[in-house]
């Protein structure tokens, strides 16, 4: 079936419209969310299984030769990263069944989180440029309305910054890829990639990379350009910012390796290594920003511009290892922050406050939240048999074999202070004295830590069966680090 | 004629950038409309301002203009059409809740909340 490539973006987008006709019936917004979810992952695991057997799978839609129409492509880092995606967003709905409140529910929330995964896996799996921004554009617009969702101040407040601040990055993006078609005169990125190495890397085309890095990089929130990040991401409640913190900075950074892969190839001196200058700052104003906060958001979300930095450095190295291990931390990535959001989500339920001073005694009375917490930081910070681990391994590696010492220890040094912001949370929030109010009703408790601690249970799995996964992350890794099996596989019969 | 538009729109992003550093949230609006403005013109232009007719097919003529850029430029304008209108509701929001359109006064300190 050759259209198989299309249905991780196409069942989201179907069922979201579905439930776009009942919006006050709570129980079939629910049930229709989780069916098209579930549908959703059956589709992109069947997919993950044809690229891994049969290579990278191209559709060019409406049967036009392919720099023509717009081309659809799943190579191996996509399909997992739409597999993943669709993961989270199963367990964030589940969790908002119990979480977000009915006022929430009846005014479209589940609709907006399936045109969000439409948008996202749409990003994920374009093969045009222009498409790439239609796509951004449907998951931002999705993420306005979640953002926004439920009218408190603090969320007023806080989007009409995410909202300016995205509309820029929009525009920056349109006037990038005008530049770019004045030059290639093409839109299809791998008709782009094919005329770039014939131009060569002329003054013009390291000024479009570097423009595309700001626009990337806003949306993945590198560093001069994430001051919006922790502002934006602490105002809306915890579900919503699980899916942002796991999803939306990851499709910037997919964006960067994509074009830094893709396109910018002939002359990687300058490119990459501001792209490697920008993800060191980046690692250290995450850990600045780590260390200084005692409220819980905060200190996870510095948690997410840290790994950017760690993913943006291992891509910036350009050599196999540095790939893989970007490959293996962005998904690993993407399952322990949206693990971490859930569980400070519940104990931001159980004690009223995101304050950790305000917090303590908590394994007392919550063994499980206790231990599956601390399962999940050490597997942030990369502890060894956990998810965390081989990527960053990986990406240390790849930085030593290029070469590149200092950056190295800076990459192995953040995990101390990784290890360090969330451990402290441990610390004052589970041991200690008991402190604050505890009111929750043991049945809401069960139901929120139904999905979290599965989630936490597959990022062990996750790191304990890389073995297996290595086989997968080599398809992903061969894609990027040599162009032409992409290109070769959007013109396979053209040419 | 090239040269002119990209000066022209050089003015309207500068006026666009200033008015987004403004204070007033509806001047910001307003900032971003010239802001969308300048990238389809930008669009056009660089798509190439030759062409004698529009891209409609007609017996006896050979030089269209390129209608790629049309089209991209027809895309962009609903999306940021959509979002313009989305930013002014919420711009209307805020003025009832919070009282203000003053974007020194939405800092997210405790005291303001």
């Amino acid at each position: 079936m050759i259209n198989l490539l299309l249905f991780p973006v196409l069942i989201p987008f179907l069922f979201a419209a579905i439930s776009l006709f009942f919006p006050k019936k709570v129980k079939a917004q629910r049930i229709t969310a989780i069916t098209g979810l579930l549908l959703a992952l059956v589709s992109a695991i069947i997919l993950l299984v044809k690229v891994k057997t049969d290579g990278v799978q191209a559709l060019t839609l409406g049967s036009w030769a392919p720099p023509f129409g717009i081309t659809m492509v799943s190579d191996m880092l996509s399909v997992l990263l739409v597999t993943s995606s669709i993961l989270i967003s199963l367990f964030v709905v589940w969790y908002s069944f119990s979480s977000i409140g009915e006022e929430r529910e009846k005014a479209f929330y589940y609709p907006a989180i399936l045109f969000m995964l439409t948008g996202v896996n749409g990003a994920f799996t374009t093969g045009d440029i222009f498409n790439m921004f239609v796509f951004f554009e449907v998951l931002l617009m999705s993420s306005y309305v979640l953002i926004v969702l439920g009218g408190e101040k603090v969320q007023l407040r806080e989007s009409i910054k995410y909202i300016l601040v995205n509309v820029i990055s929009s525009s920056l993006f349109v006037i990038t890829v005008g530049y770019l078609y004045s030059v290639v005169g093409t839109l299809n990125m791998a008709d782009i990639s094919i005329k770039l190495a014939d131009i060569g890397q002329t003054g013009i085309v390291t000024v479009i990379a570097v423009l595309f890095l700001i626009v990337f990089g806003i949306k993945g929130g590198i560093f001069p350009l994430f001051f919006w990040l922790p502002g934006s991401y602490a105002a809306p409640p915890v579900p919503v910012l699980a899916l942002f913190g796991a999803l939306l900075t990851k499709v910037g950074v997919y964006a960067i390796i994509r074009t830094y892969t893709l396109f910018f190839t002939t002359d990687v001196g300058y490119t990459h290594e501001l792209l490697m200058i920008i993800s060191i700052i980046t690692i250290i104003a995450g850990c600045i920003g780590a260390l200084a906060y005692f409220d819980l958001k905060q200190i996870i979300i510095y948690n997410i511009v840290i790994a950017v930095g760690v993913i943006l450095f291992g891509v910036s190295t350009m050599n196999e290892s540095g790939l893989m291990g970007s490959v293996f931390y962005l998904i690993h990535d993407i399952l322990i922050k949206g693990a971490l959001f859930l569980l400070i989500g519940i104990i931001i339920k159980i004690t009223g406050t995101s304050n950790l001073r305000k917090m303590g005694g908590l394994i007392k009375h919550y063994p499980i939240l206790g231990w599956s917490y601390l399962i999940a930081a050490f597997g942030l910070a990369g502890i060894p048999p956990l998810s965390g681990f081989v990527g960053k391994l990986l990406i240390v590696q790849g930085g030593l074999e290029g070469e590149y010492l200092w950056q190295s220890i800076f990459i192995l040094a953040s995990s101390l202070v990784v290890l360090l912001s969330a451990i402290r949370i441990f610390i004052y929030a589970f041991w200690g004295e008991e402190k604050g109010s505890h009111d929750i009703s043991p049945k809401l408790y069960r139901h929120l830590m139904a999905p979290t601690v599965t989630l936490v249970a597959i990022t062990v799995l996750y790191g304990v069966g890389s073995e297996f996964l290595v086989p997968f992350m080599t398809d992903a890794t061969s894609v990027l680090l040599d162009p032409s099996v992409y290109t070769d596989a959007v013109f396979e019969g053209v040419k | 004629m090239e040269i002119l538009m990209s000066i022209l729109i050089g003015f309207l992003f500068m006026a666009a950038v200033y008015l987004i550093l403004s204070r007033s949230l509806l001047r910001i609006i307003i900032g971003t409309g010239l802001l969308s403005h300048g990238t389809h013109l930008l669009l056009l232009t660089m798509g190439g301002l030759n062409g004698k007719a529009a891209p409609v097919l007609k017996d006896g003529v050979t030089d269209y203009a390129d209608p790629i850029p049309q089209a991209l430029i027809l895309t962009a304008i609903v999306i940021s059409f959509g979002v313009t209108a989305f930013s002014l509701v919420l711009a209307y929001r805020t003025y009832k809740e919070i009282g203000t359109d003053n974007m020194e006064l939405m800092k997210g300190t405790e005291d303001n909340d």
